[in-house]
Order: structure tokens, then C-alpha cells, then sequence
């Protein structure tokens, strides 16, 4: 309760801080070409490492060997620079913009549906990447983009990206799935025993699936939808309701189930699949046809951050070759360093997760958030907003 | 040292002073860290988010009332909450009061021991073990499946029912241990002589035991009913996919950093406590918990 009394007196101090420029509802939305984010400076030089830092990841981003010995890339950077590092995980990127408001982590691995979030709030700051020697050797095509940069000021250095994918029982789903249609078809076989990812921007799955099965609905990025769009994605997502038998932000909670035979399939992460597969069940992903949603990750640093040589020895290390290997690999997506694919254990693992292949990852919808001028140029109509969304999701679950 | 004991002395000479200072570092707790809070939940409750950057604009409107009352999902997630606690609520009175009956009537004494500290066991163990367990004894091949099979049954699997079930057996103790308390107030002679008038055991449980434990049953409601209104892991762990007013709080909380209308959602699980707590005043269970 005490905390409670607090936090609602930090939110009451926040909040009268900035009513004067906020005022009027969507005061931070983006203008014409974005919006313009707090004026902030980034780092000229690294200083003496401070021995902390507080890491906020995505789970299976910064492993220090708890979930398995033989995973651990935190406990060398420790050794390596000093930094004592602790590490927080989040499900799903509203938890990670929600954590970083506190202001009690140095840097976050955000992905594309937090990152324009917490720069527009002024959460995280530029990215000086002359200070991160390994961000020369980052595909060029993953920087200086919408997701991680603003108006060619860079706020963060890529880690990796990789698409949502369609995991499913071996031994029960036959044939094995080529369509989302698995998880939205009104008769699909394993209707009852699906699963949905738990957080609103799972509405864009509806609508990229929408996209290639109700094309005069006329859906060109499934973030941006309209509202005609948007309910129709809604509406899908209220029928898929009775078939899904839960829903998932706790990726351990989803492999459990898969384990169980209670889900039979459903969207998942990679790193899921590939968990549940060395606990010996029988259980494999694929990429449908229609596309999928996916990430492109950032790590960022905080404004607020105390940390920041450590910050910064960090993000170098993450995306060192040797480490960015181990991470993408063990989660299974691509890494963001061109000389990661080398030291991959499985050499064929860039190929597979088409690493260096920039017309593939163009064809991933990178989770995006959501906002009233459609992203996808339209003018003449408005969008629905990530309130919206989120309004809808709760209808959703009724 | 002088000055110490002029106050100790001064101290003594007021004695509504000495209470004032007694009592103040408590009555601080309550009053700001409880009640404001509470006051400041309420507060928040009229403010609203910039939905892009998720800050807290202190507009003040009645929008998010206005959104909780007309948008019928809100409706819908509080009927189930409340049909949820109310559920838990009869399933524990149900199992409690024949338990609570033998430990106080029945059981020799040294039996009776062993049997509140058996019912108190499970309270040692965290929440989250237990609410885990049932999600893997629940599950589509788990134990209930084992057991119900050859019968004819099948586990409910994760939903509501399953909610349910995981909640009463989480609470309980607290609605066993005032009934227990309840029923050890209640004189043996009294029961003998409903008997010696020529009752049966029927009718002198419902005309004497009943009446007399019913207090203490009401407050045994209050904590089972009132924890399972708050609750939200238990339904995320095996409730499937349905939500309860709780998860909306969380969700808004979390998931879309609206403060606001979590604490606008909070508020309704207070006012229906209140109410209950109104209601069940009359019957003089507040002195029994």
C-alpha cells in the first residue's frame, strides 16, 4: 500500500510536469513525418565503469545461466568489464514500456511496438554508436530505422529480429499446418485447443491474416486499420475466443501446455519451441503462408540511467559477434552482426533464419505500434490508435 | 538524561498526550499509507493518459466512469467476479462447516490440535506452488483425468469451474477457522438440550446450531468473498481464457499503462466490498472475525 501511496504521488508529480504540453489528449502523437522527442543529449565519452547495471530484456536475451548453466553470456561481461549486472525479463513489450517509466533500469532490448513509445516520452536517449565498435559490423539494412532512429538521430543499437511463428504438435496436427487458418478457421480440427498470444498488438496477426484472406477489406499494414478494418479483425479475434483454450504472455506457461497436450497449436517464439523440443516433446514451428508478425529488437539506453559506461559496454558486448551469435541462436532468430553467422554452432542458422537477407526481412511486419495517421500513408481516413487496441483486447476476452 | 526525564514526567502528568504519542505512529500508518492511499486511487481515478507516450494527463472528467458503466464487457467481468467470489464463498462454507463441526465437537482434544494445525499447513506454502499444482492436476492428462476416467468424468479443464475449485481450496482455512471458533463458543448443553425437548439432529441444526454459528460463518465470507473479488493469478493460471475485474486492473496497469482506468476499475471491487460489508453488519459478524 505504501508503494501504492507513492507511486500514485510520483505519477501526480509526473503528470504536472508535463500537463501544460500534453494537454488536449493526443499531444505526444506523431505529426507529419513522426513527432519530435525530447531533446536530449547522448553519451561523448565513455567513463570509468560504475560495477552496476539492470538489464531489462526479453526473455532469453540476457541469460545468465539460471534457466541453464550451459547458457550464460552475462556472467563473461561481468568479468570482462566489472559491471555487476541484474536481470528483469518482461512478456510483452506494454510491460517493458510500463518498467522503463520507473527508471530503475540502464538499458532495454525494445522491440519496434515500445521503442517510438519510450523515445517519444523522453525514457530513453540517444545512442552515440561511435562508442559501440561492434555497431560497424551491424547489418546495414537493420539501421536507421523508423524503429530505432528519428530523423537520423540513432536511440539504440540492433540485436536482432525473427518472425512469430506457428507452433504446433507433431504428433497430432497432421498434416503439419501451412496456414494461420490452424488457428482461425471457424473448423479447425484443433479448435478447443489453441492459443493466442496475450497482448493487443496480437490484433495486427488478425489483420495480416485478414490481409491475404479478405483482400477487399483492402488491409495494407496490418497496424494501420481503419475502422472498418479493425472490426472485422475484432471480429475474427471474438470468433477465434471459444477455440483458444488459453491465452500466453509467459512463454514457460505456453510450453508447458504445448508439453501437456493441452494447446496443440497456436503462435509462439522460437526460443518456445525450441524449449519444449529439448524437453523431449514432440513439437515443431513453421513460417505460413500468409506471412507473420514478428520483431526487430533495440537495445536502448535510459535516460535516467546512472549506469551508463556499463550501458554501453553492454550494448557493445550483445552485439559482439561471439555473443550475438549465442543469443540468436538460443532464441532462435537473426542476429544483428554480420560476423555472428561464423560462430553459430549450427552453421546453417543465418541461412535458415535468413540473417543477411534483407528482401526477406522486408516481408515480416515488425510489431509496430499503432497510431490515429494510418502508417501506411493512407490521408484520408483515421487510424485506431494503441488505446483502441488495447480497449478492444479486453473486449476481446470478454 | 535531565531533560529525558522531565519529559517522562511531563509525559505522565498528560495522559491524553502520552495516548496522542502512542498511538501516532500507527495511526500514520492507517491514515496515509491506508487510507491515502485509497484517496489517492480515487483521485487518479478521474485523470486520463495521453494514449501515445502513456503519461497522465490531470484533466479532470468523468470519461472513465462513464466508459466502465456503458461498455458492457465491464458489466459482463463483473458479474463473473462477483459470481466467482459468491461460488468460492458456498464451497467453502459447504466443506468448512462439517470440518469445523467435528475439530470442535467431535475430536478429542489432542485430535483437535492436530487438526488446526493440518488445516493451517497449507498456508505455509506459497500461492503460486499451489495454484501451479492445480493447473498441472487439472490439466488435460492429470491426476483428475486419472481419477474421473474410469468413472465416467472428465477434469473441467482450465475455465471458470476450474477458477473456482483452485480458489476454495486456496481459502479455505479462513473460512474453516471462524467457524471452528464459532462453534467452540457454542455451549454442548444447548445442543443436549434441543435433543432432551425432543429435536432431531436435523431440526437442532437448523433451529439451534445454525442460528447461533451463522455469525461466524458470515465472517468467514467476508475473507473468502473478499479475496476471491481481488484476485487475479489464479485466473490466469487456470482460468483459460477468461478474465476477471482484477486482470482488467492488472491489463490497464501493464499491458496499456492506463493508471486511470485501472484505478477507475479498483474502484469497483471496493464499493461492492462496502456494500457487503454493509450488509453484513446486521448480523454481527464484524465481532466475530
Amino acid at each position: 500500500m505504501l508503494a501504492l501511496a507513492l507511486f500514485s504521488a510520483g505519477a501526480l508529480l509526473a503528470a504536472c510536469g508535463t500537463a501544460s504540453e500534453d494537454s488536449g489528449g493526443g499531444g505526444g502523437a506523431p505529426t507529419e513525418n513522426g513527432f519530435s522527442p525530447p531533446d536530449l543529449p547522448a553519451l561523448e565519452k565513455l567513463g570509468e565503469p560504475e560495477g552496476e547495471l539492470s538489464v531489462l530484456a526479453w526473455p532469453g536475451y540476457a541469460e545468465d545461466g539460471s534457466t541453464d548453466p550451459e547458457i550464460d553470456w552475462v556472467t563473461p561481461f561481468e568479468k570482462e568489464t566489472g559491471c555487476k549486472v541484474s536481470v528483469k525479463t518482461f512478456g510483452t513489450s506494454d510491460e517493458s514500456v510500463t518498467l522503463m517509466k520507473t527508471g530503475d533500469y540502464d538499458v532495454v532490448s525494445a522491440s519496434g511496438d515500445a521503442s517510438l513509445r519510450l523515445i517519444a516520452a523522453g525514457d530513453v536517449e540517444p545512442v552515440n554508436t561511435d562508442l559501440v565498435p561492434n555497431y560497424a559490423d551491424i547489418f546495414e539494412f537493420l539501421k536507421d530505422k523508423p524503429w530505432n532512429s528519428v530523423s537520423g538521430v540513432e536511440y539504440g543499437t540492433p540485436h536482432g529480429w525473427g518472425a512469430n511463428v506457428l507452433a504446433y504438435r507433431t504428433d497430432q496436427v497432421k498434416p503439419a499446418p501451412t496456414s494461420w487458418s490452424t488457428v482461425f478457421d471457424p473448423n479447425s480440427p484443433q479448435k478447443g485447443k489453441l492459443t493466442a498470444y496475450d497482448s493487443p498488438i496480437y490484433i495486427a496477426d488478425a489483420a495480416l491474416y485478414l490481409m491475404k484472406h479478405q483482400p477487399d477489406l483492402g488491409i495494407k499494414n496490418p497496424y494501420a486499420l481503419d475502422d472498418k478494418q479493425f472490426t472485422a479483425a475484432v471480429d475474427l479475434l471474438k470468433q477465434q475466443k471459444p477455440m483458444v483454450s488459453e491465452y500466453w504472455s509467459d512463454y514457460l506457461k505456453e510450453s508447458q501446455a504445448l508439453k501437456n497436450g493441452d494447446v496443440l497449436a497456436g503462435t509462439a517464439w522460437q526460443v518456445t519451441v525450441n524449449l519444449t523440443k529439448g524437453e523431449g516433446s514432440p513439437v515443431d514451428s513453421v513460417l505460413p503462408s500468409e506471412g507473420a508478425t514478428g520483431w526487430s529488437d533495440t537495445w536502448m539506453v535510459s535516460a535516467k540511467s546512472q549506469h551508463k559506461t556499463c550501458a554501453y559496454k553492454w550494448m557493445n558486448h550483445i552485439v559482439s559477434p561471439e555473443t550475438n551469435a549465442q543469443v540468436a541462436e538460443y532464441f532462435g532468430e537473426s542476429p544483428a552482426n554480420e560476423k555472428a553467422c561464423a560462430l553459430t554452432t549450427d552453421k546453417t542458422h543465418c541461412d535458415l533464419y535468413h540473417a543477411g537477407d534483407a528482401d526477406y526481412a522486408s516481408k515480416i511486419w515488425y510489431w509496430t505500434t499503432p497510431i490515429a495517421q494510418c502508417l501506411d500513408g493512407r490521408k484520408d481516413v483515421k487510424c485506431k490508435d494503441y488505446g483502441e487496441w488495447t480497449q478492444a483486447w479486453t473486449e476481446i476476452k470478454g | 538524561m535531565t531533560a529525558l526525564r522531565g519529559a517522562s514526567a511531563f509525559l505522565h502528568r498528560t495522559p491524553r498526550l502520552r495516548l496522542g504519542v502512542l498511538l501516532s505512529a500507527p495511526l500514520l500508518w492507517l491514515g496515509l499509507a491506508y487510507l491515502g492511499a485509497l484517496a489517492a486511487l480515487f483521485l487518479t481515478a478521474f485523470w486520463h493518459t495521453d494514449p501515445f507516450t502513456g503519461k497522465v494527463i490531470t484533466d479532470w472528467s468523468l470519461d472513465n466512469f462513464e466508459t466502465l458503466v456503458t461498455d458492457s464487457v465491464y458489466r459482463t467481468i463483473t458479474v463473473r467476479t462477483v459470481a466467482i467470489a459468491a461460488g468460492v464463498t458456498v464451497v467453502d462454507a459447504l466443506i468448512a462447516f462439517p470440518m469445523a463441526f467435528y475439530m470442535a465437537k467431535i475430536a478429542s482434544p489432542r485430535a483437535r490440535r492436530i487438526l488446526v494445525i493440518a488445516v493451517l499447513t497449507p498456508l505455509w506454502a506459497s500461492y503460486l506452488v499451489k495454484a501451479y499444482s492445480w493447473r498441472t492436476m487439472l490439466s488435460g492428462n492429470g491426476v483428475l483425468h486419472w481419477l474421473l476416467d474410469p468413472i465416467g468424468l472428465d477434469t473441467p479443464g482450465y475455465g471458470l469451474p476450474a477458477t473456482v475449485i483452485t480458489l476454495s481450496y486456496l481459502w479455505l482455512p479462513y473460512m474453516i477457522l471462524p467457524i471452528y471458533a464459532g462453534l467452540e463458543r457454542l455451549p454442548d448443553s444447548l445442543v443436549d438440550a434441543s435433543g432432551d425437548l425432543g429435536a432431531r439432529p436435523g431440526r437442532t441444526f437448523r433451529s439451534v446450531v445454525l442460528p447461533l454459528t451463522f455469525p461466524a460463518i458470515v465472517a468467514g465470507s467476508i475473507f473468502t468473498f473478499s479475496l476471491s473479488l481481488g484476485d487475479y493469478i489464479t485466473v490466469k493460471i487456470v482460468g483459460g481464457t477468461s478474465q476477471m475485474l482484477g486482470n482488467v486492473v492488472y491489463d490497464n496497469i501493464g499491458a496499456a499503462n492506463n493508471l486511470p482506468f485501472a484505478a477507475t476499475v479498483a474502484t469497483v471491487p471496493v464499493v461492492i466490498m462496502l456494500l457487503y460489508l454493509a450488509a453484513v453488519r446486521r448480523t454481527g459478524a464484524l465481532e466475530n472475525i
